[in-house]
């Protein structure tokens, strides 16, 4: 039975720097996958799609569609 | 349910009441204090709502009250750790400033861990809370999850952050820099650490976007990264639980790795993950663009946590632990400076085609400034944890003006943007009361973090070389006293350098003010998140 110290050292840079690397380029190939262009363009925008500002609205402009977006949320 | 959380509260207040009677030294009876006076405020402000009708939240708005609160909190407590850096940087250049009255409770060492804990994680830390909070309700288009439990995480980390500093004052430390707070205060973090991380989670598993922004990437690896970190570093068993004294389950350099470990991924995680949740949302948020390059943030997150990790050795060169250890520590610091230049060029780049903005629009300028600093400051870390480079400038001020440059000039600046940001948005105002304030803050901030940086720089550096300087016999030159005595004009340019820093966080603190107090502006409303 090798002490704990030689046994973590021996497993740390073998099988499991290899799975970590392997994991971490799996990872960044991952994002550069077919098809990923237009999911990422997309996520890029979330921040901006943020719900219209209803602060100080009194929910009567002519064309309003928050009044019926709350009255649903309700 | 309300009686059993009455019959909590007593019971806890009566807990603190004993132990205060019962602790075996001054920092614990006086936080046993401090609980019992917590605990018996809530139970007498539970008594007088008893069976009282609650209000129900509007499930339909999201929840500002809590990033109301940290936005404030956070300024508060900038101020008070800008106040004692600057404080104990004097204290440095005229050791007088140590008054006998005060030794023992305000001397150089008890304020030291204080200003960095309060810089860190009380002004860092209600940062990261705030903008978190609020990066996952808007990213996410789902209000908070957990109800009041949001509330609880502010006010559960204010206490913490009371108990920390007036343990620090007290003596209670377990003297591991940045983790210094004793046991009872990290059982009390751990708790409210997990209950953050469930506020979190629980809002993006509720999410009504489809995709999970790669803010919440950053702020979710800190908040979990922290949570570890902060668990294995404070294993420790108390001495009695009446008193603060506990003993490290960790000896030696395995406590010494432990310990750097845990220190340098708390810069790793705690200064530069989260904060880059918050770069990733802001910036293009006041650039009014989206992220240079999605995929850039995906190579950057990913490389930046596989790399960060395994950077702690660095800050063992020349010691007890083994040299594989602490090259395998250099080689992933110098590795690190690949993702944190991609995640600099990704946030600047945000202004590709709105570079104007620099020059319009003072919130941009103080993001982009950051960013120059975070880029500056993570070229510096990785040469200075080479081997040959740290046998120069490790002990020395050079690592103090490292430190600043990012701190105040990455996480300082960035996280003045974001106030900046959020206090109209939070307030329901149209922008900050006065823009040229916020102009004065940036040349102050910058200006202040130049005089800091640069005399740390010619500090460190003299101080190196004078205590390696050897005659032709091989005896050193100098004596420890003779490179005090030459670093006194430094000592004195780096407290300016404080001054007019803490300078313009007050007249960060005055315009946020103004803007709250502004009397012409509409009322705040919730904003109700999208379908």
């Amino acid at each position: 039975m090798h002490d704990t110290y030689t046994i973590l050292r021996e497993i740390a840079d073998s099988w499991v720097l290899l799975a970590m690397t392997v994991f971490f380029i799996g990872c960044c190939l991952w994002a550069f996958r077919p098809g990923s262009r237009a999911l990422h363009d997309d996520a890029a925008m979330a921040p901006f799609r943020e719900p219209p500002h209803l602060a100080g609205c009194s929910n009567a402009c002519l064309d309003c569609s928050c009044a019926r977006t709350l009255e649903d949320l309700k | 349910m309300e009686y059993a959380k009455l019959f909590v509260l007593a019971l806890i207040a009566l807990l603190a009441a004993i132990a205060a009677d019962w602790g075996r030294d001054l920092a614990y009876s006086t936080h046993a204090v401090i609980i019992m006076l917590v605990a018996g405020g809530l139970f007498l402000w539970e008594l007088r709502h008893v069976d009282e009708p609650r209000q129900i939240a509007h499930a339909g708005e999201y929840m500002d009250g809590p990033i109301r609160a940290g936005v404030i909190a956070t300024a508060f407590w900038g101020i008070a750790g800008f106040l004692v850096g600057t404080f104990i940087a004097f204290q440095l250049a005229f050791p007088v400033l140590n008054f006998d009255w005060s030794e023992g409770f305000a001397n150089f060492g008890r304020l030291r861990p204080l200003h960095t804990s309060a810089v860190i994680f009380a002004f860092g830390g209600n940062a990261l809370i705030a903008t978190s909070f609020y990066v996952v309700q808007r990213t996410s288009a789902a209000r908070l999850w957990g109800g009041n439990a949001a509330w609880f995480v502010f006010w559960g980390y204010q206490l913490f952050i009371v108990l920390a500093a007036t343990g620090y004052l007290l003596g209670a430390t377990q003297s591991k820099e940045y983790a210094e707070p004793e046991w009872y205060v990290d059982i009390w973090l751990t708790i409210v650490w997990l209950v953050y991380l469930a506020v979190y989670l629980g809002t993006i598993i509720k999410r009504r976007e489809r995709h999970i922004y790669v803010a919440n990437w950053f702020f979710l690896a800190f908040i979990v990264t922290v949570a570890m970190l902060h668990v294995v570093n404070n294993l420790s068993i108390p001495v009695s639980i009446w008193g603060s004294k506990s003993v490290q389950v960790f000896a030696g350099v395995q406590d010494a790795m432990t310990q750097w470990w845990y220190g340098h991924n708390a810069v790793g995680f705690f200064l530069t993950a989260g904060f880059l949740g918050m770069m990733y949302y802001f910036v293009p948020k006041q650039a009014g663009r989206p992220i240079y390059s999605y995929k850039l943030s995906i190579i950057h997150f990913w490389a930046l946590i596989f790399l960060y990790i395994w950077a702690g050795p660095h800050h063992l060169h020349y010691t007890a632990l083994p040299d594989w250890a602490a090259t395998l520590g250099m080689v992933f610091s110098v590795m690190l400076w690949m993702p944190s230049w991609g995640g600099m060029i990704n946030g600047l780049m945000t202004l590709e085609g709105a570079w104007d903005k620099i020059r319009t629009d003072p919130i941009i300028r103080m993001f982009v400034a950051s960013l120059a600093f975070y880029g500056m400051s993570t070229f510096e870390g990785p040469m200075m944890s080479i081997r040959a480079v740290n046998s120069l400038s490790h002990y020395t001020d050079w690592t103090i003006g490292h430190v600043h440059s990012g701190a105040l000039g990455w996480n300082g600046l960035i996280t003045f943007g974001c106030l900046y940001y959020l206090t109209p948005k939070l307030w329901g105002r149209q922008q900050m009361y006065s823009m040229g304030a916020i102009n004065a803050h940036f040349w102050l901030a910058t200006i202040g973090i130049v005089f800091y940086a640069a005399s740390m720089w010619v500090t460190g550096i003299m101080e190196g070389l004078m205590w390696r300087e050897v005659d032709a016999n091989g005896f050193l030159v100098n004596s420890f006293a003779d490179t005090v005595a030459a670093k006194f004009p430094m000592y004195v340019v780096r407290g300016l350098g404080g001054v007019l820093y803490l300078a313009g966080g007050l007249i960060m603190v005055w315009n946020m003010w103004m803007t709250i107090r502004s009397p012409q502006s509409r009322p705040a409303t919730a904003q109700v998140p999208a379908e």
